[in-house]
């Protein structure tokens, strides 16, 4: 009967310290950009307020009328929530809407260069014409960005392929908005969720464990370590325990049509139907 | 020798060989009013008048402890938070499940005697979950809230209904999620509905009929005082339910009650005013329920800081002289001390980190700072603490409580019409996340895994002295903790979490003497009891009701 029961005698490692001050730290992130990006090099990636302002107008005089004022008129479509029949990047919206959909069920629609991007920048900041509209560009090039230059693939997994030490992307099209991706891109260390922040332990023999944590309480932590096992340690076991918040991944530098791929690319990784 | 003739009676009764009317196994008024002299049962919520969840059990020492072992398991087969607390009465525990259920259990082996089922109207709403806390016991009846808000009696003997009364409409956002509160031939409810715009109210009936004797209502009708600290109708709508159990001094004769937030909960700009007695603790008479005073924590509360906490009373010297006191950790993030005779304010601190205010001046009103908007504000929605009951132990003389930690909350105001029956909010809420879209604590855990983590809150029990309010130790969580407290006559303290470890500490020092690992959150507080000359602590984690006793 005397199941489930262990025995500790142990005070809280001195671990906690440690977590409070990220903590403090990153509450401070919250309000606060991050000193080395400037503002003009998310614009790189961004369409203006201009654009989506004016894309607002095009809208309501070109689209509403089937697509209604909120974007969900046509079934199947919801513009503003950016869920489409198909994954399109921003040209296929563009394509889509100058040269119309066969057989009438979408017509073409003449427009300039200028108007359409305000469509496309309207669309992609969610219908809200404060918001922000990330540039979604081409998803071929962006999967060969990703297992190419970009070497997305040499830590991250997708659909049964590469590596489990970065998460699995599978379904990050359908958890994540572009903006976020976007932000994962440009700055990894600001949008790393804390759960997935690497962590390095050191037992009491020795031994020093590195990898990503998956889950953690008072009293144990559990992680993938380096060598792709899945580890469950017990603190009071360990001599040392860090959780960084610097993540291991590092910022992009690819070219802003790059990124723009790359997002395209991840949007179409919508896991398992 | 009184166990044994009461086994020996309970047999008698299941045999069919006695009436129930004649059971020593009654729990009369007389019985609860010293509670505390019998121990070996846990015969209220709080398990005496004063709230204190102390025990005077101590078989279960901080040397013997390691030797817990599972006794019995009770799996709950409904889901959602189990909230509830048992009773324990000569060997039968009491104690209710999702949505309305009440079992009679054999407190020894965990095998159920009776059940009886209330299926709310479909109608019912609540903010946050089915809940129910547990059944009040007096003489041979058994007494359940219900979500549809209705008190039900129910014969103890069998779990028939004896009597069953409509508390509040149902339509109108009504609700019981509290167990009830009996004293002499009352049992007294409070209602739910802070989040429906609600006009929230205390009520008693004739525990034998189900009679309605008096009513209390928690915002001032015209004519009546404080009914200037509302404007216009806003006090048809004001809210300030009763959603838990409340104290009562016997040589006063008072019952004390925690109030609930004004609604709309985050557009205080909507409700000019104090908004009384939302956010307070009113003392009310127990025999006419007529206010004999008050006190308010969280004046025209724009954050949902619902004083709906257990009113510990306890009997120390305060600045020399004994005296009658009220220890409160409010859910808005100061600990206070109360004369309870008078309402009067003796001290308040806070116990976590607080921004909504820069402090209370003399009389314990606060000095708001209202944050910019966009801009966090400590503690967080679901305050640095809340409902789950802490305990005083009059052997170490501290006050222990599940405190939230480094949590905060990004509030957004907005207007809101009241219309009867919804939601009546007046804006939102985002909690505060180290970076932009993660995970954040909700009410209660759905998951095994801790994707938040303790970058956006940590739990900690604190020992507070109630003199300095200053944490004489401090147990820290990785999470966050919905857990109340137990202390014993031994100075063990047991209490849980939301990660599912079920902690013996050891009262003094805080130091951890004992855990298991349960594995469902823990959103509610221990409860011990003796039988047969052995001690048993019983706690709810996830689904299960789990008992400990000592290695046979």
């Amino acid at each position: 009967m005397s199941v489930m029961i262990s025995k500790i005698r142990h005070r809280m490692p001195s671990f906690i310290s440690l977590s409070v001050f990220w903590l403090s730290s990153f509450a401070l992130l919250l309000s606060t950009t991050e000193p080395g990006l400037a503002q003009s090099s998310y614009a790189d990636h961004q369409y203006t307020s201009e654009d989506i302002e004016a894309g607002l107008r095009v809208y309501i005089a070109e689209c509403a009328l089937c697509h209604r004022r909120n974007g969900s008129g046509v079934d199947g479509v919801d513009l503003r929530l950016g869920q489409f029949r198909r994954p399109l990047s921003d040209n296929d919206l563009r394509e889509v809407i100058t040269t119309g959909i066969a057989n009438g069920r979408m017509p073409g629609i003449d427009l300039r260069q200028d108007e359409l991007d305000g469509i496309v920048a309207y669309i992609r900041a969610g219908f809200d014409p404060s918001g922000v509209a990330v540039r979604v560009g081409d998803a071929v090039s962006g999967q060969m960005l990703f297992e190419g230059e970009g070497e997305c693939s040499t830590c991250h997994r997708v659909n049964g392929e590469g590596p489990y030490l970065a998460p699995d992307l599978s379904n990050i099209g359908v958890i994540r908005t572009p903006a976020a991706l976007q932000r994962t891109l440009l700055e990894p260390s600001s949008a790393l969720l804390p759960i997935n922040r690497p962590v390095r332990a050191v037992t009491r023999d020795g031994e020093t464990i590195r990898g990503r944590r998956l889950n953690e309480d008072t009293y144990t932590v559990q992680m993938i370590d380096a060598e792709e096992r899945l580890r469950s340690l017990i603190k009071a076991d360990l001599v040392e325990y860090e959780v960084s918040e610097t993540p291991t991944m590092e910022p992009a530098t690819l070219s802003s049509d790059e990124i723009a791929d790359l997002i395209g690319y991840l949007l179409t990784l919508g896991g398992l139907e | 020798m009184k166990m044994l003739q009461s086994a020996l009676l309970i047999l008698l009764v299941l045999a069919g060989l006695w009436l129930p009317s004649q059971l020593v196994g009654q729990v009369s008024y007389d019985r609860i009013l010293s509670a505390a002299n019998e121990p070996e049962n846990w015969l209220t919520y709080n398990g005496t008048y004063s709230s204190q969840r102390y025990s005077g059990l101590r078989q279960i020492t901080p040397s013997n402890v390691d030797n817990l072992e599972l006794k019995w398991m009770l799996q709950n087969q409904v889901f959602g938070a189990w909230q509830s607390n048992p009773i324990v009465v000569d060997g039968i525990m009491y104690v209710t499940e999702r949505p309305n259920d009440v079992m009679a259990v054999d407190a020894v082996t965990g095998r159920v005697f009776w059940l009886y089922r209330h299926t709310p109207s479909e109608d019912a709403r609540v903010c946050c979950g089915a809940n129910n806390r547990g059944v009040a016991v007096l003489d041979d009846k058994v007494f359940m809230g219900t979500l549809d808000a209705h008190l039900i009696a129910l014969d103890a003997t069998n779990g028939q209904p004896l009597w069953n009364v409509e508390v509040g409409d149902e339509n109108l956002g009504y609700s019981i999620t509290m167990a009830p509160l009996v004293v002499k031939d009352k049992v007294m409810v409070g209602v739910g509905g802070g989040e429906f715009g609600i006009r929230g109210f205390v009520i008693a009936y004739d525990a034998d009929t189900g009679e309605e004797a008096w009513r209390f209502y928690t915002i001032p009708g015209p004519g009546e005082p404080g009914h200037d600290t509302w404007s216009g109708d806003d006090w048809e709508h004001g809210g300030a339910p009763v959603w838990i159990t409340g104290s009562y001094d016997p040589e006063l004769n008072l019952t004390y009650w925690g109030v609930g937030n004004p609604g709309p909960d985050w557009n205080a700009d909507q409700r000019p005013g104090d908004n009384l007695y939302s956010d307070a603790v009113v003392a009310l008479d127990a025999d006419t329920g007529e206010l004999q005073w008050y006190f308010q924590f969280t004046p025209n509360d724009g954050y949902d800081y619902d004083s709906v906490q257990v009113p510990i009373l306890a009997d120390m010297d305060w600045n020399g002289v004994p005296s009658k006191l009220m220890l409160w950790a409010n859910r808005n993030g100061y600990f206070y001390v109360l004369d309870r005779v008078t309402g009067e304010f003796l001290s308040g601190t806070p116990f976590v980190k607080v921004n909504w205010s820069s402090g209370l001046d003399e009389n314990g009103r606060p000095i708001p700072t209202p944050q910019p908007p966009g801009s966090p504000t400590w503690p967080g929605n679901q305050g640095g603490t809340n409902w789950y009951p802490p305990s005083y132990s009059p052997r170490t003389g501290l006050f222990y409580v599940s405190a939230w930690e480094d949590y905060a909350t990004i509030y957004e105001k907005e207007e809101a019409e009241y219309q009867p029956g919804r939601m009546f909010l007046g804006g939102g809420f985002t909690v505060l996340t180290p970076v932009p879209g993660a995970p954040t604590i909700g009410i209660g855990r759905t998951s095994p895994i801790n994707n938040w983590t303790d970058e956006v809150g940590r739990g900690a029990v604190l020992a507070l002295d109630p003199h300095t309010g200053e944490a004489k130790w401090r147990f820290e969580q990785f999470d966050v903790s919905d857990s109340g407290m137990l202390t014993t006559a031994s100075d063990l303290l047991f209490t849980g979490g939301r990660e599912g470890y079920f902690h013996a500490l050891d009262a003094r020092t805080g130091e951890l003497l004992w855990k298991a690992s349960l594995g469902g959150q823990i959103v509610m507080a221990p409860i011990t009891y003796m039988i047969n000359g052995e001690q048993y602590v019983s706690v709810i984690s996830g689904h299960t009701l789990v008992t400990f006793g000592l290695r046979d």
